[in-house]
């Protein structure tokens, strides 16, 4: 499943021979400067402020325009914009299960043993049991779920706020991301503003039904202002944190701020 | 009196002996275009592969990234390249007028009568700082999909914070056919576009030495 960034290189061009041919064209100071600097495309583009140490390659062009888009993102993001709702006849059913397994291979929490885990940059990092989260205020909403591959569907989710969570435990919300960790060691980090979203919800029940195990029992984090692969289902800790801590497929390429 | 007039003349002579067709401008907005549209072309094909709006997917000899992380990647640096070049295109062709002069007027007769002499192998290519009627229509209407096709990627990017261009687009999942039609007109003209070049290859020389 994971796949090597590699091919995200030009294939056909040797980057060693690329440099060497440009290097050639130059005159003797700025050449040596050029060589000094690690011959970057950081170095010639500065755009995206990344480190001139950086070698020369598409990946690293790459990877610093992913790393500049989620800054625009951040910065397109207005935390008053609510996504679109819809009605109860929109929504999807079947509502289609994905993951990175099958649906066989998803896992099987016991609610009774479950607990979530809170920690980090919060004042009460007590674990919280399923039966303590469902008695807290519940709210539903009708979004389009859209996944990174390009399909959409609208579900029906209830829960509760997440900021509300957040406030009841005392989390520090200047601290920078909300890390969440998954029964099946998914990962998947939401930047704060996003997290304090009116709408981000820590989901207990499908379709006025209680989670079914396809769509994440016993809880899954549902951002309708994020592509799917960020609404991490399975969720057992929660860690507000400064340190950017990735997630699965942020780790494997997907563009980290990922908003809709 | 009368040798200033010759000298003038000559000068005017010379000027359009070398008459440039294609100014500085147009020729490096033409190529930066060129690389980042088969770069968002190649990349797009990567990302319809990860979920097909039909029954047929792009061969992963012809798409770039190399799986849906890496296209998107791709897309989403391009995307860059080909706006704000494009945003350099459209400013520069209505400051310049080059919109008003080269494009316009459009008639139907006029692209009817064009098409039937370019069929019949009676169009001239003689004079190539003038646009033939069916060239403005084409390049009217590639100006206009390629405006499409940024406006309906940026809906399905941002469906929430644009959703009321993703409305527009009447909703996500009709932005996406939008999208891969706007491509698929984009592969249509780019077909007819190379072939004429190589057909009327001083066509292809002024757009690279700009005579």
């Amino acid at each position: 499943m994971i796949r090597k960034l590699r091919s995200l290189i030009i294939p056909g061009i040797d980057k060693d021979l690329l440099v060497k041919d440009a290097t050639k064209l130059m005159p003797d100071l700025s050449r040596r400067r050029f060589i000094a600097s690690g011959a970057s495309f950081g170095a010639l583009t500065l755009l995206t402020g990344c480190d001139v140490s950086d070698s020369l390659s598409a990946e690293n062009l790459l990877t610093h325009m992913s790393k500049f888009n989620d800054m625009v993102q951040a910065r397109i993001f207005n935390p008053n914009t609510l996504a679109p709702t819809y009605s109860e006849k929109d929504i999807k059913r079947p509502f289609p299960f994905n993951a990175f397994y099958a649906e066989d291979d998803a896992p099987d929490v016991d609610g009774k043993e479950w607990k979530l885990e809170v920690s980090g940059l919060v004042q009460n990092k007590k674990s919280w049991t399923l039966d303590e989260l469902h008695k807290l205020p519940e709210v539903s909403q009708i979004t389009r779920h859209i996944c990174v591959e390009g399909w959409s569907a609208i579900g029906s989710w209830q829960g509760t706020p997440l900021r509300d969570f957040l406030k009841l435990v005392g989390a520090d919300t200047n601290a920078k991301w909300v890390h969440f960790r998954c029964a099946e060691d998914y990962t998947s980090s939401l930047d704060m503003p996003t997290a304090m979203h009116a709408q981000t919800q820590m989901t207990f029940k499908f379709d006025n039904q209680l989670l079914p195990r396809a769509y994440g029992f016993p809880m899954k984090i549902r951002v309708p202002t994020k592509l799917g692969f960020k609404n991490p289902k399975y969720v057992v800790a929660m860690e507000v944190t400064n340190d950017y801590k990735g997630g699965y497929w942020e780790d494997q390429g997907y563009n980290d701020f990922s908003g809709s | 009196m009368s040798s200033i007039t010759a000298a003038g003349d000559r000068a005017a002579t010379k000027v359009t002996n070398t008459k440039v067709i294609q100014p500085a401008w147009v020729r490096v907005v033409h190529w930066v275009n060129a690389v980042a549209i088969v770069l968002m072309i190649m990349s797009g094909w990567q990302i319809y592969n990860a979920s097909p709006l039909f029954n047929f997917t792009f061969s992963s000899s012809i798409t770039l990234g190399g799986w849906l992380g890496g296209g998107i990647m791709w897309h989403l640096a391009a995307m860059w390249l080909l706006v704000i070049n494009g945003l350099v295109y459209l400013t520069l062709g209505m400051v310049t007028g080059r919109f008003r002069k080269k494009l316009l007027p459009i008639s139907a007769k006029g692209v009817l009568d064009d098409t039937k002499a370019a069929v019949t192998g009676k169009l001239s290519h003689a004079d190539l700082s003038t646009y033939n009627q069916v060239q403005r229509l084409l390049y009217t209407g590639i100006i206009v999909v390629g405006i499409l096709i940024v406006l309906s990627g940026l809906a399905i990017w941002k469906p929430v914070q644009l959703q009321y261009l993703t409305a527009l687009f009447g909703g996500y999942d009709t932005a996406r056919y939008v999208h891969f039609f706007m491509m698929a007109a984009i592969v249509g003209f780019l077909v007819i576009h190379v072939a004429l070049a190589l057909i009327v290859p001083k066509s292809l020389r002024a757009m690279i030495i700009g005579r």
